[in-house]
């Protein structure tokens, strides 16, 4: 189970509101590699891992995740506090706005819903820690695109911890797999999926 | 003011001190047996968990855990919530 810290990871102090930042960062709260989706991957791929430091490892990073979903959307509502009607409608923020006001909903930047099918639960630990490490990339060149497009230093200083993260995150999912890859002890092992075939050899829980 | 000051510069060494433990925690998932890095993140889960007792004595707790005294009224209930900026 979780409990909740009344605290941000890294703080969010933003000054200025800005519309058309909140619509393209919106991306990393519920877009096809936004941080909603990185925690519901790793937090249901564990489930069937059955090696204990890596179910912990997605555990940890999986509740590290919810902590920057938080955070994102502390940006998207700061960005998006007190706007008037004419910062609205000039922003190209309208669409949005009249389905959400300004509330935080999870979508892309581009509208599309969150949907869990931006992200797999294969049940194979190498083929599942091989998505995790794409998804980390696949964030981090989001956060990327975000620092080309969105100058103020009170955003950028958060995008850029948050960057740093994707990056030590794709370090310890590479460890992970080459624990993974340790433990089969085949010639080769990807013949097999050691969550679920009896033929590997040993794991945690069986 | 002053008390706001000395608020902040808490959260601001629980917000570092809490980083070293979310990092330190991912890096003994995959290095277990690390005894150097396993003393490190001992201290500082150790730091971690005295400093969130001061601020929930001083200004209300922060988590669950750390609401462990009488209070007159239930802060947890009213205190801010982190994402309107300038607490942390």
């Amino acid at each position: 189970m979780w409990s909740y810290e009344r605290r941000l990871q890294y703080p969010v102090n933003i000054k200025d509101t800005d519309a058309k930042a909140a619509q393209i960062i919106i991306s990393q709260y519920g877009g096809p590699d936004g941080e909603l989706g990185a925690s519901m991957r790793y937090l249901s791929q564990r489930f069937t891992i059955p090696y204990n430091e890596v179910a912990g490892l997605l555990t940890d990073i999986g509740t590290e995740e919810l902590g920057h979903f938080e955070i994102i959307g502390a940006i998207v509502h700061q960005l998006t506090r007190d706007l008037s009607m004419e910062e609205i409608e000039k922003s190209g923020f309208a669409p949005y706005y009249v389905d959400h006001t300004l509330a935080l909903w999870p979508q892309a930047a581009g509208g599309v819903p969150h949907n869990a099918c931006q992200y797999q639960s294969k049940g194979d630990p190498i083929t599942d820690l091989m998505e995790d490490m794409a998804a980390e990339q696949k964030a981090r060149t989001t956060y990327d695109n975000i620092l080309r497009m969105v100058k103020d230093p009170d955003v950028c200083d958060v995008i850029k911890f948050l960057r740093a993260r994707e990056i030590v995150h794709f370090q310890r999912f590479g460890e992970a797999l080459r624990i993974v890859q340790d433990k089969l002890n085949e010639k080769n092992f990807y013949a097999f999926n050691p969550a679920f075939d009896t033929c590997t050899t040993k794991t945690d829980n069986r | 003011m002053k008390q706001e000051a000395s608020k902040k510069a808490l959260l601001a060494e629980i917000t570092q001190v809490g980083f070293a433990v979310d990092e330190m925690t991912l890096y003994l998932d995959t290095h277990p047996y690390e005894m150097e890095a396993i003393d490190y993140l001992t201290y500082y889960v150790r730091r971690k968990n005295q400093l969130m007792k001061e601020y929930a004595y001083q200004y209300g707790p922060l988590t669950i855990a750390t609401a462990d005294h009488r209070q007159d009224v239930w802060s947890w209930a009213l205190l801010p919530m982190p994402w309107n900026g300038g607490d942390c």
